[in-house]
């Protein structure tokens, strides 16, 4: 594989640049794989790369109906985080938080992670103690927190409303100082590309029609292009989770919901980190190209539509301009829509099937971005081994039968109720 | 925006309205044994299908009556709204 370098775009440039290989190849599948991966999106490529890379597992194949990178791996608002207080998730998250401070340098490619901190701004006394608490469940995870004060909030983003008359004050916030952003789609071709390398077939629009199942045990998939055998598949679809739990016949503690994000008209830098509305539903940071970067709600019922409606937009907005009444002058650049494996707790599943050999990587809700390098570690893991690691051994299939729910924030599908 | 036929208003935005989620899914019968898969399915388990998909929504902002909708969830097309007594 071509190395990336200044030294190699030095090179490149003497002839206009025609010369790159290709990133990765274009195969016509084989008949068999050891492992298939169903669904060419972040955490499928992630999974292909640590299964070649930690396990030495290179005959695997991934299999996308459309294009890598096209789906919510490239629809987000690129936050990266590990601010939770249940320890399976902060464990979970801030092991994915050291795979993101090398994975610019790991795959050879600029994943642009950028760690400004994100603030979750609190509205009253009542929020403050909530976030005290969940900064000090952080801590003793071993991730960073800080308390902030209404002063020390107005010191980091001075352009937020902190005038006492508004409905939502700003009482303070809790910080992440490690978390940030990335480039959300350079992280889909930095882990394709080096799965390609390791000798990962990409099969591109190429949409799985049936699974072949005999004896409790799956054998393989017939695609758009054909049969092709496996001893195990992994299922990394995100929204299109349900689709193929039904081809399976399983019904799954998933909902898919349609939610947007929108990007206004670059603006000079305003805002470093990245700031969350705490009296509703608002997130927001600046680009590097300097958009306003902005999301919220879930449009709030069953969709597979990846284009949202305006009504939550300016839901959404509205929380906004509480916060920062700066954005009531800018235009809006684009509005876009992902489908959202919402699952019933909020928290994903990454786990083994009552059919051998089928693996299940589902139920990302709002944040399956930060989390792609250690879903793609774990859920390899639990492939190659046939077991889940320490890591995902919470994130169980049957938690919801047992009771062991992980409602970090008591949010699931439900948001209606919320 | 959608735009949703109450059957007791008429045609009315979506913002009067909630959604109220799946209306196949059925409550174990009271009062009898209930198994732990049949209440998984009451409780967690959805077939969020693509498609027609048979719904609940409530007028929030309206005459507050819960009802039944059949949406498209790709398109979102409203084929036919009912009251909560009748069937679809």
């Amino acid at each position: 594989m071509q190395k990336y370098s200044v030294f190699s775009l030095i090179k490149n440039a003497f002839t206009d640049h025609m010369n790159w290989d290709v990133a990765w190849k274009d195969p016509t599948p084989k008949k068999e794989y050891d492992v298939i991966i169903i669904g060419g999106g972040g955490h499928g490529l992630a999974t292909a790369y640590y299964l070649a890379k930690e396990h030495n597992i290179t005959n695997v194949a991934i299999i996308e109906k459309g294009w890598i990178g096209g789906g919510n791996v490239g629809r987000n608002t690129t936050i990266i985080r590990s601010n939770f207080m249940y320890d399976a998730n902060g464990r979970f998250n801030e092991f994915g938080m050291d795979l993101w401070r090398n994975l610019s340098q790991e795959l050879n490619f600029n994943v642009m992670f950028s760690p400004r901190g994100i603030i979750n701004l609190a509205h009253s006394d009542a929020q403050m103690n909530a976030y005290a608490r969940r900064g000090n469940s952080m801590r003793l995870n071993g991730i960073d927190a800080v308390l902030l004060n209404r002063e020390e909030v107005k010191k980091i983003i001075p352009m937020a409303d902190f005038s006492e008359d508004v409905r939502f004050p700003i009482f303070g916030g809790l910080m992440q100082p490690s978390a940030g952003t990335a480039r959300h789609d350079a992280v889909a071709w930095g882990y394709a590309r080096q799965a390609d390398s390791m000798g990962v077939d990409i099969i591109q629009h190429c949409e799985v029609e049936a699974f072949n199942i005999s004896n409790g045990k799956i054998t393989g998939v017939r695609t758009s292009k054909g049969q092709i055998n496996a001893k195990k598949v992994g299922l990394c679809v995100a929204g299109s989770t349900n689709i193929l739990a039904e081809k399976l016949n399983m019904t799954l503690p998933i909902e898919t919901h349609c939610l947007q994000a929108c990007v206004s008209e670059p603006v000079k830098p305003i805002l470093d980190g990245v700031v969350t509305f705490g009296a509703g539903h608002f997130y927001i940071s600046q680009s590097d190209k300097g958009e306003m970067v902005m999301g919220g709600d879930l449009d709030g019922y069953n969709s597979y539509a990846q284009r949202g409606n305006l009504p939550t937009i300016q839901h959404v907005l509205t929380g906004g301009l509480a916060v920062f009444p700066f954005l009531s002058r800018l235009k809006m650049l684009r509005t876009w829509g992902g489908i959202m494996d919402m699952s019933m707790d909020g928290s994903p599943i990454i786990d083994k099937t009552h059919i051998d050999g089928l693996y299940l990587n589902c139920g990302w809700c709002y944040g399956g971005f930060k989390s792609t390098p250690v879903s793609g570690w774990t859920f390899a893991h639990t492939i190659a081994q046939d077991r889940p690691h320490e890591l995902n051994s919470e994130y169980s299939l049957n938690r919801f039968s047992t009771g062991h729910l992980l409602d970090e924030k008591g949010i699931g599908t439900k948001t209606w109720i919320g | 925006m959608l735009h949703i036929k109450c059957p007791f208003c008429g045609m009315r935005s979506q913002n009067e309205f909630a959604y109220g989620g799946d209306a196949s899914v059925k409550r174990p019968e009271l009062n009898k044994e209930v198994t732990d898969k049949d209440w998984d399915d009451f409780v967690y388990n959805r077939k969020s299908l693509r498609g027609k998909h048979l719904e609940l929504w409530h007028h929030i902002s309206g005459c507050r009556q819960w009802f039944k909708v059949e949406r498209d969830t790709a398109t979102h097309e409203i084929f036919k709204t009912a009251k909560m007594s009748d069937e679809i």
